[in-house]
This record gives structure tokens, sequence and C-alpha cells, in this order.
């Protein structure tokens, strides 16, 4: 068995289009996905699954706007249904039907608040994409590269409490041989990375503590050495709360599409 | 019949009362947002789950445990109470009686159900008074609102006692007679024991004292319910059945924005029904701005604290606590009511809700993790509220924080929260190798 390293090109939505293709799904990148230096990263890893698995798919490229689920949690409400009719337009000019993203907020954008705008699309976060493909058997070559670790899971809130998924990016850990464990505060009761709503861009209220370093305590405090999360926000928070408390040694932040991607050695 | 002229006396002034409070009440649901209500089924659903099964509650399993069953008792209770307004003012005894054996159920149960009630309800007690419970506490928990919380225990309290004390006494009396009492009291039964040696005429005594005692503490406190905290009792309820059955993770549609934004992307689209009522304003920015499931989430809410406890932002000790926003919609509410009233829906008394009951820095430090109205054991919606208070900052008064106001500019520039060219956006895929395995 001889290991190739193949260069990937990424299908864009206008060159398909240009050839008369219209691709099973639309990988929705979003803004982070395609700017945030660490998630760039998880995009990539996220992409070679798909092209690994002969996945019928295409981005939007630069024809991808900011979903505007920022603007709208910060009251900007005008910008927000801006951002969200422009891509609504290019989505259904595409006919896009079923949408697969990494980002929980654009999940929820696009699944719950781009109906009322005209945007209807099937919506799968990366999480439940990868765990039906688990589920089917199609994902195989899954190594033991993290038997020796210990996970805990973070829960995304727009991913659990938004919409009520806990248990698909469990599974999707659930079939990388490794131990797992939880923190006090899990699933429905999982307390915020305190990104959200915003905070992400602006500085904290004054407090006793910043969101991040309470998370990430809890998260220490299960002896876990690998933080997995499931966002693109969860993940600037706890890559930063491990460097606060000095863990970087001992404890890494990855997102299940990485950790997915490692152990099947893409 | 001068007792039943009297038991008249005191319904009528009962009703009398309620029915002038309801009525400010109603006058200030009109000065409150119109929103549609829809998918009854869902609803009835929702209802079954979260109000009668008590889903929410069992987050927290041993407080839970107690409050289903003082819930649960209080309908079963609620029987025996109709049939005591009944009895009343027609002079009968037990008129419900003829049901047999499901009467006998119904009392059974009630009469356990006061027993377990009471030992709750002291368990309660207990802890507001004796055990430092963090969400008993914090800035909004003023004395009056501790005061509100005990007095409604007591009032509690003291109907479950005159309940089986009247239970007692109706046994001992019948037995004293020679008579069959109607109905099973298996708790009564025993505390009957107790006073089996008194005389004739105190049980008699006793009998009706605890009689006139339940059914007048039941007038006095449907009364004070509207007035506390504890109208819960009255609006959980139907609060679930019109609370939000979307996901939590989405947010209302702002239409007179869409309208807005429709035009100017083309301008020569055709105007939608609606386009020409006139927009007061975007946000809420006084509590007559909220809408009408907002208010009746702010009168059912019952100060339990249970969001507060989980609010990120309040467990790192920022100012933010979602049960305040909630008790200040309805503070601010009872603080304008009569205005409103005397002067209609122009009434301005130079206060607002946003600014002087919620500052910015409260609205602000919310993440919209919808932990609270996860929460929630009655499905109240704090993050719509807080949202739509920021919505009044940014869309009528720009006031966003700085760092904000720089996402937002390079969203609209940029396409991006961050500042980075759209040309960049597929940067990500630049030099991308997959090791294959042949």
């Amino acid at each position: 068995m001889a290991t190739e390293k193949i260069k990937i090109q990424i299908p864009v939505m206008a060159d398909l289009a240009a050839e008369g293709r219209k691709p099973e799904w639309l990988f929705w990148v979003g803004s982070a996905g395609a700017f945030d230096d660490r998630y760039k990263k998880v995009t990539r890893e996220f992409a070679k699954i798909l092209t690994h698995l002969n996945i019928d798919y295409a981005v939007l490229g630069i024809e991808e706007t900011d979903s505007g689920d920022l603007a709208r949690r910060a009251g900007n409400e005008m910008l927000f249904q801006m951002q969200a009719l422009q891509n609504i337009e290019i989505m259904n000019a595409y006919e896009v039907k079923k949408i697969v993203t990494c980002c929980p907020h654009d999940f929820n954008t696009l699944k719950n608040e781009y109906p009322e705008l005209g945007g209807h699309y099937e919506l799968w976060h990366h999480s439940q994409f990868l765990a039906d493909l688990i589920e089917k058997g199609t994902i195989k070559g899954i190594s033991e590269s993290f038997a020796k670790n210990k996970i805990v899971f973070h829960d995304p809130c727009f991913l659990g409490r938004g919409n009520g998924e806990y248990e698909a990016p469990r599974a999707v850990l659930g079939a990388i041989p490794s131990e797992k464990t939880e923190m006090r505060r899990n699933k429905s009761f999982g307390l915020c990375c305190g990104a959200g709503g915003g905070q992400m861009f602006k500085e904290a209220e004054k407090g006793d503590k910043e969101i991040f370093i309470e998370r990430t305590e809890e998260a220490i405090e299960t002896g876990a050495d690998i933080i997995a999360t499931a966002c693109p926000f969860c993940m600037v928070m706890m890559t930063d709360g491990i460097k606060y408390k000095n863990q970087e040694e001992r404890m890494k932040n990855y997102d299940i599409a990485e950790l997915l991607s490692m152990s099947m050695g893409l | 019949m001068t007792a039943q002229l009297i038991f008249a006396l005191a319904l009528l002034l009962t009703l009398g009362v309620f029915a002038f409070t309801m009525r400010r009440y109603f006058y200030n649901f009109r000065y409150t947002k119109k929103k549609a209500i829809s998918n009854i089924p869902a609803r009835l659903r929702e209802t079954f789950k979260v109000a009668i099964a008590q889903q929410k509650i069992f987050r927290h399993p041993v407080m839970g445990l107690l409050h289903a069953l003082v819930f649960w008792g209080f309908i079963v209770i609620l029987f025996g109470s109709i049939e005591m307004v009944i009895d009343g003012l027609f002079g009968t005894v037990r008129v419900f009686s003829f049901m047999g054996w499901f009467y006998n159920v119904l009392m059974a149960s009630g009469d356990v159900f006061a027993a377990i009630i009471a030992v709750s309800i002291l368990v309660f007690l207990f802890r507001r008074l004796f055990m430092h419970v963090k969400r008993f506490y914090g800035v909004e928990m003023k004395p009056i609102s501790k005061a509100d919380a005990n007095l409604a225990l007591s009032f509690i309290l003291f109907l479950m006692i005159t309940l089986l004390g009247m239970n007692t006494f109706y046994l001992l009396e019948t037995l004293n007679a020679d008579q069959n009492a109607v109905g099973v009291f298996p708790v009564s039964m025993l505390l009957a024991d107790l006073f089996a040696n008194m005389g004739d005429g105190s049980i008699i005594f006793w009998h009706h004292f605890n009689w006139w005692a339940h059914i007048l503490l039941i007038f006095v406190f449907a009364n004070v319910l509207p007035y506390s905290k504890h109208f819960h009792v009255f609006m959980s309820v139907p609060n679930v059945f019109v609370s939000r059955i979307e996901p939590l993770g989405k947010v209302d549609n702002m239409e007179s924005i869409t309208r807005e934004v429709k035009l100017m992307l083309d301008p020569s689209a055709p105007m939608d029904a609606g386009a020409d009522e006139p927009i007061e304003k975007f946000g809420v920015l006084d509590a007559t701005d909220v809408n009408w499931v907002n208010y009746m989430n702010a009168l059912s809410c019952t100060e339990c604290g249970r969001c507060t406890a989980v609010c990120p932002a309040n467990i790192t000790g920022k100012l933010l606590s979602p049960r305040k926003i909630v008790m200040d919609v309805r503070a601010r509410m009872k603080e304008k009511s009569p205005g409103l009233i005397k002067e209609g829906a122009a009434f301005d008394d130079g206060k607002s809700l946003v600014f002087d009951y919620i500052t910015e820095e409260e609205l602000w430090a919310c993440t919209m993790c919808n932990a609270c109205a996860q929460e929630c054991p009655i499905n109240i919606n704090q993050p719509s509220l807080i949202l739509d208070m920021r919505r009044y900052l940014v869309l009528e008064q720009s006031k966003a924080p700085s760092g904000l106001n720089t996402a937002f500019a390079n969203i609209e520039n940029n396409g991006a929260p961050w500042q980075f060219s759209p040309e960049d956006r597929m940067n990500w895929a630049d030099e991308l190798y997959l090791n294959e395995t042949a």
C-alpha cells in the first residue's frame, strides 16, 4: 500500500454551473471558516474528508458573503437581512437544496432564519453529516492514533440548546478510538464559551472572570488532554483558555472534523 | 341561611376585587405589541409536556419533584375547592359525593397531597430562610421580593393545614354522630386519632373553623396573587401555551426591516401589504414596546432564578441577570400603568425600560447562549427581550460597543466581520493536499 500526496482542487459552484452541473451538496464555509487562521485548518480538513469520500459538493467561493448571524444577534437587523437576502439570491440561483457547514451559527441561521426571507434549504451541521456517514459505514480506515488520548467535548450553544443536537458530535468522537469524558455542565446544561451574541468582537463587560476561562477550567478538571469543539467561536475561546491557563504542553483543542481526518490519516 | 348569605357576600367580594385587578391587567395588555400565535396542536403538546407533566422543572430533580407534587396536588385539591364553593352557596354538604368511588379517589388523593404539599412548603421555607441558596439572591432580589415569596409559601402552608384540619374534624364529627363519612381520608384518619378525646362541641367548632378558614384563605390568596410574583399560579399554564415553540436558536424576523431592505436591494420591487403602516420605532425602548407574549412571560415569572443561575455572564460576575430583565418589564409596566389608563398610549413620564431600569451594560453582556430560556420551567424567553432592546440601541440610536461597530462596517464592506478582502475568501483552499492510500 503506497500513500500518495494528491493536490486537491475545491469545486466552486460557478464553475460547475458553467458546465451545467448541479452538485448534491453546497459546503457553506462561513466567514470564520474562510478567514480565521485556526478555523481555516478545520475547513481544509473537512474538505479533505469530502474529497476523500467522493462527495458530490461545491463551495460558493468568493460569491459567499457573511451569513449575518453576528449582525442579527448584535441587534443590527438591517445588516443581517441585507446579507441574508444576498446569500439567498445566489443560492436560489444555483438551486441549492442541501447545505453542510462546520459553523453552528451559520447552520442555525440558514436553517431557521433564512426560510422567512425566501431561502429554503436542508441544513446539515458537519457533525451530523459525519455521524450519518459513520452510521452508514462509509467512513473507513480510522486508526488508533488517539487511543491514548482522553477527549472532552464542549457543546456549541447553537447546535445544542439552539437546535437540540447533542448526539451527532458525540457519535463522531465515538467512532474515534480514545477515552471520552464529559464536563460537569454538558449537553443542554453546557456552559457557553463566551463568544456568542457578538461577544467575540467586543470587550467583555466588567466582571470577576472571563467566561472562556471558567469553561476552560471546567474542561481541565476532567483530566482530558483534548478539548473537542465543533464551532469556530468555541475554538477561538477554548484555544485562548488553554493558553491562558498555561496548559499548551498538556492539552490541545481540535475540531471533531480534524480529529476524524487525522485519525483517517488524510 | 345566614352562613350561606355570608358566604355569598364573601364570594361576591372576592370576584369583584379579582375582576377589578384583572381589568387593570387587560388594559396593560392593550398597550403591548401584537404577535400572532399559530400551530395550536404543537402548543397543546408543549403545554402538556412542560406545564402539566412539569418536564423542565425536573432539570433540578429533587426540588423539581417537590414542585411537581405541589402542582399536581393543587389540581386535585382544586376539585374539592369547587365543591366547597357550591356547598357554601347552597348549604349542601360534600355535594360531589354522588360520584361514589371516583369521589373517594379524589378526596383520598387530595388528603394525601395536602400533607405532601405542607411538607414540601416547609422544605421550601427552610431553604429560603436558613440555607443560602445562591439563586434566591441577586441585585434584583430586594427585601420585598423575599417577603413576597415567604408570604405566598405561608399562605399555602395554612391552606394545607386548614384542609387537613377540615378533613380530620369532619371524620370525628361523623364518627361521633354515628354517620358514615363520605370520601376517604388516609392522612386525616391518622390525625383524627390525636383528637379523638375532644368533646363533641369542640369537634364541631373546629370542623367549621377549618372549613371557613380554608375557603376564606383561598379567597384572599386568589386576590393577593395578582399583586405577587405568585401570579405564577394562574399565569404559568397559559404562558406555556403562548410561549415560543420554535427552536431556541431562531430569532424572530423584523418584517418592517424586510420591507425596507427589499426596497433597497430592488427599488422597483412591489410594495407588500402593510407597507403603509407607520412604524413607531424599531426594537424595544419601553415596556409598552414589548409584545404581549413578553408581558405574559413577565407576569408569569415566579423569580425562581434558575435562568440567572445558569447565565454565563452572571456566573462570571457581570451585571446581567436574565431574571432581572423579566422582572423589570413587569415593574416598569406597573409603574407606567396608571398614566396609560389616564392618558392613553401617548402617556410619557420621561422614563423608559431601557436606560432607567435596564442598562446598556447588562444588554451587551448577553452571549445569546439560550441557557436561561432552556432552563425556565415555564418557557419564558429572556434572550428575545434582550435582543429587542439591542435592536432599539443599534437601529434607533446607533449605540453599539465600538468592536461591534467595526464588525458591522467590515461585514457591510467586505462581507466578513474581519478586515479581509472578499476576493481572498477562497484562500483557505490554496496548496491543499490529500494523502490517498492506493
